[in-house]
């Protein structure tokens, strides 16, 4: 038998492919979620802000660090159509609009600090600070949406499920934004921002409550679905964690804050997982064993996203040291 | 409100014309930033440093709308061709998620070092950055050709009947991802990456040399306009002939691999041999130039030089026509003109570069303002020649997305709206004519800025440290020292 041959004959050391596939593309929607999502946070808190040294702090934290992990969303993007083509094509094909709506907010939130940092008049940098504020909160907000309408199966844009899953998503960005930027603000940046994590925490678990009642009413199995053990678990281990990251935002425990905020995104992100599978698109029915590439290019696959994943985590290992700590004054944009 | 298949198609055109500007810019600065971040880091000449950071400022700018457009790309699969992507998945789906994984997370990672980590890391690991984004941007055009070639040459796989729906599986993945032509498009590709890059830099030094040598006007930083301007006319003078050369064995390729698109590019209607190359073609009424028919243009011919261009020697050679395929033919005219048009760049680039080559030669590279203004006006037709390619590539492949496998028309979304496709459509000739407008203004402050001044940089103010006897070599790097 050649290489290919037995490539072709089952799956790789007969692991379950399909199903870590299918947790594979999830991992890294939570990484975007919370990578990007602390950079969105941060464009969310911008808007609240008062000088323009405050504001100029926020873009030099993120500055190194966002186009890196806005690569998570074109990794996700990318596996998500190479392990299941049919539902890649179907979710992105069903939400037309809402699709090119997120490029859009993405596209705004990509150039408006570069913009923002070429002139220093005040009317320049008022509107390109509006419309990077407007990118960091449409964003997450858009995604929030597919994600909502996505796990319902939802044929259209706009639905209830999609807004709350929205707002939502959108308050945990700020969760994360505010201990991204008191671990590299400190005290460049006002006492607020403590606060306006604290808020945007009491926000999102409320809206996870309002999430989990509609999605109790919406979904085929209902409570029934919600009830199981592992989402119990993870509302309850959230609420622990929410109340952790506020108690370590006022102790300026910076980075253990952060840390919580990032178990909160891949909890949520998993809640999503859990309540969706068997299915891949809950809108067809289409299953995770449904929709899998046949076993020669999955087995492919797995090899290269192997090999290439850790390396992954060098490169960002890498790039967080190398801007580990909080921003020195002279690192303007 | 315009047929889904039509607008989609046009959808995918105008965002795939503009994104491939960014990282034509930025694979083709790739080399030059390696080098002058070695250079700088070995000899602290401050003229390296000011390089380095020029062009990096057009590089990072590049990069940002680069990422930006290039995840729209991604997503258009899904969106507009959803037929295809499922058809397709299994072999198409996965160079991208490589790509995503190899490629574009390397370079956007380092690419934080390299911005903005100057005064955080040690001078290996930002050389090291400056490769590894370098490569990444290679690394990704890797990826992204190998998806191509294969649509455009499929092989190694085969086709299977699903739930009444055609679907393409991987049985070989080597034939599959290497196919012959993923050579000849790497190569040309990233060879005219390098040289509208240097085109652009012979162009934007030109004009300041221009004015502080020809009319006498006092220039900032002279010798950095002038090193400019030499460093793009030597890689002007490597890459041009070079792309010349392989274009006419990958032309060779395609009229072995796919006959159709070289009967576009010609405009050869019948079958013949000995057919002419027209050089120079001029129509001589509307139709001529909407509907071009070799036979019927007036025109400059090489007796048997297509005929020569298609067999790889043999002007005698038999090049099969239009008429004489199944399926209909690409849209002419525009393959046609635009394949004229890209060979017509690339023998002036040529020219160009040996001109200027001779004037430097000669000690005059400074003072002849007819070749200033020359490269000037050429500055941006690199970038042209390369759009022009692609269109011959993309536009003279239809009716297929898929040659021979698939059209494109059967590739589209079957869900999809005239009115979604219209207003989507609508917005992005919107947004990003508005996209270019942004980056050609910041693309043109950056130029008018000019490159950090002396005493702003990291080699003089180290030398002043130096040079005063207070400090020991364990000094940490001095602050204040900026990057951006």
């Amino acid at each position: 038998m050649t290489s290919v041959d037995s490539l072709a004959a089952g799956p790789l050391f007969g692991l379950p492919l399909p199903e870590l596939w299918f947790g594979l593309i999830f991992t890294m929607l939570a990484t975007f979620l919370f990578l990007d999502g602390f950079d969105f946070g941060a464009g969310a808190i911008f808007a609240l802000l008062e000088t323009d040294a405050e504001r100029e702090t926020v873009l030099a934290a993120i500055g190194p660090f966002w186009d890196g992990n806005e690569v998570w969303l074109v990794v996700f993007g990318g596996a998500l159509f190479a392990a299941f083509p049919p539902a890649y094509a179907g979710l992105f094909s069903r939400h037309y609009l809402l699709m090119f709506g997120i490029l859009g907010a993405l596209i705004l939130r990509g150039l408006a600090p570069e913009m923002y940092e070429q002139r220093h008049d005040a009317p320049w940098q008022r509107w390109w600070g509006r419309a990077f504020v407007a990118g960091s909160v449409l964003s997450p907000f858009l995604l929030g949406v597919f994600a909502g309408n996505w796990l319902v199966g939802s044929g259209r844009s706009l639905t209830l499920v999609g807004l709350v899953v929205g707002v939502t998503l959108t308050l945990l960005t700020v969760v994360s934004g505010a201990a991204f930027l008191q671990l590299k603000g400190r005290e460049r940046l006002p006492e607020s921002v403590t606060t306006y994590g604290t808020a945007a925490t009491v926000g999102y678990l409320l809206a996870v409550v309002v999430t989990l009642a509609v999605l109790a009413v919406r979904l085929p199995e209902g409570l029934s679905a919600l009830l199981s053990p592992p989402i119990i678990a993870l509302v309850v281990a959230s609420i622990g964690l929410a109340a952790g990251y506020v108690v370590a935002l006022r102790r300026k425990q910076s980075l253990f804050a952060l840390g919580a905020a990032a178990v909160l995104t891949y909890g949520l992100v998993a809640v999503v997982a859990i309540l969706m599978y068997p299915a891949i698109d809950p809108a067809t029915g289409a299953t995770v064993r449904g929709t899998i590439v046949s076993t020669l290019p999955l087995n492919l696959m797995t090899i290269g996203a192997s090999l290439l994943l850790p390396l992954v985590a060098v490169y960002f290992v890498v790039l967080y040291s190398a801007f580990s700590g909080p921003i020195s004054p002279e690192e303007a944009y | 409100m315009i047929d889904p298949v039509i607008a989609s198609r046009l959808q995918f055109a105008v965002t795939t014309i503009v994104h491939i500007i960014f990282p034509v810019m930025s694979m083709g600065l790739a080399p030059f930033l390696i080098y002058f971040t070695w250079k700088d880091i070995r000899t602290g000449e401050p003229i390296y440093e000011q390089l380095r950071r020029f062009w990096t400022k057009i590089f990072a700018i590049s990069f940002v709308v680069g990422t930006v457009t290039g995840i729209v790309l991604e997503f258009e699969f899904g969106t507009n061709f959803a037929a295809f992507s499922t058809a397709a998945g299994e072999l198409f789906g996965g160079p991208l998620a490589v790509e995503g994984m190899m490629a574009f997370m390397l370079e956007a990672t380092f690419l934080g070092v390299f911005v903005f980590g100057r005064d955080r890391v040690g001078d290996k690991l930002y050389f090291v950055s400056s490769v590894a984004v370098g490569l990444g941007t290679w690394l990704s055009a890797v990826w992204i050709l190998i998806a191509n070639s294969w649509m455009q040459t499929p092989r190694g796989y085969e086709l299977a009947t699903e739930n009444g729906q055609t679907i393409v599986h991987l049985v070989d993945p080597m034939a599959a991802y290497f196919t012959p032509r993923f050579t000849y498009m790497f190569v040309h590709m990233q060879n005219a990456a390098v040289e509208s890059v240097a085109l652009f830099m012979a162009g934007v030094g030109a004009y300041y040399v221009f004015r502080h040598h020809v009319w006498g006007y006092p220039v900032e930083n002279p010798q950095f306009w002038e090193a400019t301007l030499k460093i793009g006319l030597i890689a002007l003078l490597i890459t041009a002939p070079l792309q010349v050369l392989h274009g006419d064995m990958y032309g060779r390729h395609v009229a072995e691999t796919q006959p159709q698109k070289f009967a576009a590019m010609e405009a050869v209607w019948e079958t013949e041999s000995y057919v002419p190359e027209y050089i120079v073609a001029v129509p001589t009424s509307v139709d001529g130039f909407t509907d071009p028919r070799a036979k019927e243009l007036f025109g400059i011919g090489i007796p048997g030089g297509a005929s020569w261009l298609a067999s790889g020697g043999d002007p005698t050679a038999e090049i099969r026509g239009l008429n004489s395929f199944e399926t209909e033919a690409p849209p002419v005219a525009i393959v046609f003109w635009a394949f004229r048009a890209m060979v017509g760049l690339g023998f002036w680039f040529i020219l160009l570069a040996f001109w200027g080559g001779y004037r430097w030669y000669k000690g005059q590279l400074l003072e002849d303002g007819l070749l200033h203004k020359a490269l000037m006006g050429s500055s941006l037709l690199g970038i042209l020649a390369v759009e022009l390619g692609w269109i011959v590539t993309e536009v003279g492949r239809q009716p297929w997305v898929i040659q021979g496998v698939m059209r494109t028309s059967e590739g589209v979304s079957p869900g999809l709206t005239g009115t979604e496709a219209t207003i989507t459509l609508i917005g992005f000739v919107g947004v990003y004519t508005t996209l270019l407008g942004l980056y050609t203004y910041v693309v043109w402050r950056i130029i008018r800025n000019g490159p950090p001044s002396r005493d702003e940089l990291r080699s003089v103010q180290d030398d002043t440290l130096t040079s005063d006897p207070g400090p020991t070599p364990s000094q940490p790097t001095p602050e204040g020292v900026d990057d951006d």
